[in-house]
């Protein structure tokens, strides 16, 4: 975080400005509904011009990462629900997958279907989320009502299975906790299936709609080559037209028996990284369409590998990531042997994607700077974690 | 990676007993246990020795061999002498450590070589005891060869500055300036070294192993009659916590 300026104040004189004014600095948050948190960001603008923008993080920062290497493993999964918070099933995913990693564990292949439908059911509430607060940033009010309408039902499937509908800890070391409640899977294909109208639904309002278009269309571009210079992975690096997907790419889980395309977009811009979120959308819900015909097929089995009592990994270190709904994110774990990690880095894609936050607004007006942080996605929690 | 999977897919060394290392995953000519300078090779069997007789018998442990012998590693060696420190691969994994004073040649060539464009990822451990303190870790990534991953491991000491790689991957801008935050690791020649997460003026840095796990009192003279004006519980106090 940097030191606080002023609310608004004249920066300098350039002389040659849009409106033969001064540049102004301007600060936009940490607390503007469209912030999507507490991100602060100091603007400089000429005119309604952006001339810079700088993301001042850390408002929300809690000491994660030092927090992870006072409790024991099992105890660190309850935190990592609490980074993106509104995608808890990939949080857990991705952490327990390093452990497993460093373990050498074998899981279950019923566990890694439930853990694929949680990952996916996660991914459609989170985009839908997505799809609500970017639409309501740029006045369009109505999707939000629709696609809460959905989230809804998945919270509601989530609180069915682990009794939480955000923070789902649901994810073990070697498998899962629970079996799925009777009658889940039932109720998940009832909601799957009607989901392929409901995202109808959404495009219906979006997709050809004028509004939506122009303020979408040709704002902040990120082309593939800058998005890699940036790191930037997930939607954002999609929808510039570079198929590569963790799921594709890093293979975890049975998502190698899974029938699905990862969608592209070719302009990289906002508009694209819609149609690509809302293609994502279709594909999760193919996946999980998948998934319940396997969790028909094969109602019992074993949800929980041969975990020791005590996890204590051997001495090393793993990397191991998830495809969660923002990009790559991905753990780093250092195990000294003991019961608790010796270091445990959270790889956040919000993090790192909102570093290039800065170039795609250039050059843009104030009121596109909402559309950009929208169509990045970030979550605070993750951000600053 | 076809190793890549997960736990389950990850190559097996055998067991932690001194013969394992040989039935090594890949074609690699002579694996030799690696006596690296690293902790966790060199505690390796120590640890994994309790961890048996839990462990379900056919779930081997997995645990560090040479990767030297690596086409990778063998290149980089050749191209840029002196960079490479030592090699081993676990879970599939390779960790290469490098030089500090050749790790931007070394990235470099990576890159432009080698077709690492992507920094993953870039962060620090705290080792406390050891000399050199920190090891700041780097994840990359390479699109065209089939999503191959490579992981660089760089010793820095306490106080000294470790060189930045955000004129390879601009990247590692923000990455660099969390762990100079956080560590206390300076960077040289970074172009914006500023904290990130946590404020300016903030004493201290919080993934220190010496930070107290319970914070510190920031000047907020909470207890002014406990805790001396901008300063947190001392070395001395028994309120003092630290993460081991």
């Amino acid at each position: 975080m940097s030191e606080i300026v002023g609310t608004v104040g004249a920066v300098e004189d350039s002389g040659d400005t849009m409106l033969g004014l001064r540049e102004m600095e301007l600060n936009f948050g940490p607390q503007h509904p469209s912030t999507h948190g507490v991100l602060r960001i100091v603007l400089k603008v000429d005119g309604e011009r952006i001339v810079s923008a700088r993301p001042d993080i850390g408002y929300l920062h809690r000491g994660t990462e030092k927090l992870f290497e006072t409790e024991t493993y099992p105890m660190v999964i309850p935190h990592t629900d609490r980074l993106d918070y509104v995608a808890a099933a990939t949080n857990n995913h991705a952490y327990v997958l390093v452990v497993e990693k460093l373990l050498g564990l074998e899981i279950p292949k019923r566990a890694q279907y439930i853990r694929v439908v949680l990952d996916e059911m996660q991914r459609v509430s989170s985009h839908l989320l997505w799809l609500a607060t970017a639409a309501i940033d740029l006045g369009a009010i109505t999707p939000f009502f629709y696609t809460f309408r959905e989230r809804e039902v998945i919270l509601d499937l989530f609180e069915d299975y682990c009794g939480a509908r955000l923070t789902l800890n649901c994810m073990r070391v070697g498998g899962l906790q629970e079996e799925l409640t009777p009658g889940w899977i039932e109720k998940l294909r009832a909601f799957t299936e009607d989901l392929g109208s409901k995202i109808d639904e959404y495009e219906d309002l979006l997709t050809e709609n004028r509004i939506w278009k122009e303020r979408t269309i040709g704002v902040g571009i990120l082309n593939t080559e800058r998005c890699i210079a940036w790191g930037v992975t997930g939607p954002p690096l999609r929808a510039a037209g570079f198929k590569w997907d963790v799921r594709r790419a890093i293979p975890y889980e049975c998502y190698p028996e899974l029938d699905f395309e990862i969608p592209v977009g070719k302009n990289a811009d906002t508009y694209d990284r819609y149609l690509v979120r809302i293609a994502e959308l279709r594909q999760s819900r193919r996946i999980l369409l998948q998934c319940c015909d396997w969790l028909t097929a094969n109602p019992t089995g074993e949800i929980r590998g041969k975990v020791p009592r005590v996890i204590k990994p051997p001495v090393g270190d793993a990397y191991a990531s998830v495809e969660s709904p923002k990009g790559e994110l991905g753990f780093y774990l250092v195990s000294s042997g003991g019961n608790k990690p010796y270091r445990l880095r959270v790889r956040p894609p919000s993090f790192i994607n909102l570093q290039a936050l800065p170039e795609m607004a250039r050059g843009h007006m104030v009121s596109d700077l909402v559309a950009i942080i929208g169509t990045i996605d970030i979550v605070l929690g993750e951000v600053d974690r | 990676m076809a190793d890549e999977k997960n736990g389950a897919g990850a190559p097996k060394p055998p067991a932690p007993a001194p013969s394992a290392a040989t039935p090594a995953p890949a074609s690699k000519p002579a694996p030799v246990p690696t006596p690296v300078a690293n902790a966790p090779a060199a505690a390796a069997p120590k640890a994994a020795a309790p961890a048996k007789p839990a462990a379900p018998a056919k779930a081997p442990v997995p645990a560090p061999v040479d990767a030297m012998g690596e086409p990778l590693v063998a290149a980089l060696a050749a191209a840029v002498p002196g960079a490479v420190v030592s090699a081993k691969k676990m879970v599939g994994q390779t960790t290469v450590e490098v030089a500090a004073d050749k790790l931007v040649e070394a990235c470099r060539h990576l890159r432009d070589a080698e077709t690492f464009t992507f920094l993953v990822d870039l962060t620090a451990v705290d080792w406390k005891a050891r000399d050199p303190r920190f090891d700041v870790v780097y994840w990359l990534h390479s699109f065209d060869r089939g999503n191959e991953r490579v992981r660089l491991k760089v010793g820095v000491k306490d106080g000294e500055a470790c060189p930045t790689v955000s004129g390879v991957w601009e990247t590692a801008n923000w990455m660099e300036r969390e762990v100079f935050d956080l560590f206390g690791i300076a960077f040289e020649g970074h172009p914006d070294l500023r904290r990130i997460l946590t404020w300016d003026g903030f004493q201290g840095h919080p993934l220190r192993k010496d930070f107290p796990v319970e914070g510190i009192d920031t000047g907020a003279a909470i207890y002014p009659d406990r805790y001396p004006e901008g300063g947190g519980p001392g070395p001395g106090d028994k309120n003092r916590k630290t993460v081991s």
